[in-house]
């Protein structure tokens, strides 16, 4: 672009070439924004407007038809005493690690055993996959169902084969948000099961060559060349996965939305009755800020860590 | 015996004992992930009074019945709601990051990485937060077709729904690896910006935007939170929503219940089975990547 710039004064006819140059030069530079365009319009009225229009309404008290009213930062401070907004967090922040943790651990299980090129093991890990692609709704009322707190529910009477339960599972508080984070890990252990098979088929099939002829078992070879492999798949899917968890919203809202007795509300599910049932809308919006500036400062740091890691 | 895999378990020769362990460990791992969906199936199928909370292995007194009583207590009309959302939904969301991926992919300008740059971060911009303000912005969008605003409409349905980073990250990817030659040789053949995007860009991606629309079907099929705010009336229920409602409907047998559960996860298991390939290629692109 710019020797296009500098090279008009050689041209002898100028004045007919260059407009000409800087009509393409014009268009040139306003192809690429006509081909974002539609792209940049929806982001902008659909994403961007109403992140700055939360935030913005974060410092007020929303009043339908009386008009907003300034209140500076006393949403947040009211988020800082709200005991209840504290054991949301304390909710979500369990259920994002916990469920992140154990997903990873499973699927990578379900990845030694289903790894493999052979036709039976393709069927077997697409029919593992199924609960991934199936629909969360779907998957709530499944499981709302299998675990019917009666000692004739579908896992209650499997669990009491083995003589346990029956368990009260999503109706008690003491196990409702674990039933919840069991349901989740069903739905996206195997998604991590197929991330983990990538990286399995990834990994140099001479360094278990080398791993047999230097006589080590089967667990050397795991500690020794699989795990170390695999650590930067893994250490992207619990950061993603923690990142991601936090915005849990549906299952809890259809499972349980929030109870019993509170023992399942999460920041989002929370924030919702602010706006829904609770007709405070700023504080919704404040709660949603600190989501977002927690999201964004985790990411940040996510980004930050794995570029001094490749730097290293 | 060649170690193929990280335990060096092989299927068809590996030692007996072993072999054994393998295959009960798969049978287990399949029942934990399929019986609840064998479950789901056959006791939607069943006609039977059962008790809330009972589920069959094997039909008892197999009928369609519940299937029907569920399609006219509102499934047709969600399923033909959430049809329509992921038909004009997934065209709109393709064609929009198609475009867009062209021009950030294989034209230099001023302002292409940060403009990359700020789509992407929208990736880590959950919905859930911009939910409650998303629904004012929508109360203030007028549409035509029936007066009123973009709420309970199938506009504010869509729209939404629209811009997605994944799929501009995708084709994005994608399109960097067409050679230049190819779009030299349109451009000397006469071809505009325009044309070369039809006529050689986008019949090149048809892998990459078969992948894109795996992945924007089971996301604009998924959504729950946008149709429940959006959505005010039964007309613009989407099946998930549908779904659930039965759920708070007492009066409706468990059976009937997860014979609307049955319906919403049909499509999106077909989808998935028939574009298998594209889908575990775009789950790898966009997480290993991340």
């Amino acid at each position: 672009m710019a020797t296009l710039v500098a090279a008009p004064e050689a041209a002898a006819p100028a004045p007919v070439r260059r407009t000409r140059r800087r009509r393409r030069h014009w268009r040139q530079g306003f192809v690429p924004w006509l081909f974002l365009a539609p792209a940049l319009a929806f982001f902008g009225v659909f994403k961007f407007w109403p992140t700055v229009w939360g935030i913005w309404l974060s410092v007020f008290r929303v009043r339908p038809y009386l008009g907003n009213q300034w209140v500076g930062f006393a949403n947040y401070r009211h988020a800082f005493k709200d005991t209840l907004l504290h054991t949301a967090v304390w909710h979500t922040v369990l259920d994002a690690f916990v469920t992140v943790a154990v997903s990873a651990f499973v699927g990578f299980f379900l990845a030694l055993l289903l790894e493999g090129p052979s036709r039976t093991l393709r069927l077997v890990r697409t029919a593992v996959f199924l609960p991934v692609v199936t629909a969360m709704v779907a998957v709530a009322e499944l499981w709302g169902v299998l675990l019917f707190p009666a000692r004739y529910g579908a896992v209650n009477s499997l669990i009491g084969h083995l003589g346990l339960g029956p368990e009260p599972f999503l109706n008690s508080p003491h196990s409702a948000l674990w039933s919840v984070m069991l349901i989740q890990i069903w739905k996206s252990a195997p998604y991590d099961m197929v991330i983990f098979v990538a990286g399995l088929a990834g990994i140099d099939r001479q360094l278990y060559e080398a791993c047999s002829i230097d006589g080590a078992n089967a667990w050397h070879r795991l500690r020794y060349v699989t795990l170390p492999a695999l650590r930067p798949i893994t250490t992207i899917v619990i950061t993603l996965g923690i990142i991601r968890g936090l915005r849990v919203f549906t299952e809890i809202y259809v499972l349980t939305n929030g109870g019993p007795a509170g023992a399942t509300e999460t920041v989002t599910t929370f924030g919702y009755k602010q706006a829904t049932t609770g007709n405070d809308t700023g504080y919704a919006t404040a709660i949603s800020t600190m989501l977002l500036a927690a999201t964004v400062v985790l990411t940040a740091l996510v980004l930050w860590w794995r570029r001094r890691r490749e730097d290293a | 015996m060649r170690a193929d895999t990280a335990l060096g378990l092989r299927m068809p020769r590996g030692r007996a004992p072993r072999r054994v362990v393998r295959v009960l460990l798969c049978v287990l791992v399949l029942a934990i992930f399929l019986l609840p969906f064998w479950t789901l199936v056959m006791t939607a199928l069943s006609g039977a009074t059962m008790q809330s909370g009972e589920v069959a292995l094997l039909p008892r007194q197999p009928t369609f019945a519940n299937v029907t009583d569920a399609w006219h207590f509102g499934v047709a009309r969600g399923l033909l709601n959430s049809l329509i959302v992921v038909a004009v939904g997934l065209t709109l969301q393709v064609s929009v990051s198609a475009l867009a991926a062209y021009s950030l992919a294989r034209k230099r300008f001023r302002g292409a990485s940060l403009v990359l740059l700020v789509l992407l971060a929208t990736m880590m911009m959950p919905e859930e937060i911009i939910a409650i303000p998303l629904y004012l912005v929508l109360g203030k969008i007028p549409q035509p077709i029936t007066g009123g605003t973009l709420i309970d409409s199938y506009g504010g349905l869509i729209l939404p729904l629209v811009g997605w980073a994944l799929p501009i990250y995708v084709l994005t990817g994608f399109m960097r690896t067409i050679p230049d030659e190819l779009e030299e040789a349109a451009r000397i053949d006469g071809a505009g910006d325009f044309g070369i995007f039809l006529r050689v860009i986008v019949p090149l991606c048809r892998p990459a935007l078969a992948t894109c629309a795996v992945f924007g079907f089971l996301m604009i099929w998924d959504q729950y939170l946008l149709p429940l705010l959006v959505a005010q009336s039964k007309n613009t229920y989407t099946l998930t929503l549908v779904v659930t409602s039965l759920q708070s409907s007492q009066e409706l047998s468990q059976g009937v219940r997860l014979a609307a559960a049955l319906i919403l996860l049909v499509p999106s298991v077909i989808v998935y089975l028939l574009l298998q390939r594209f889908f575990e290629r775009g789950l790898l692109s966009g997480s290993l990547k991340g």
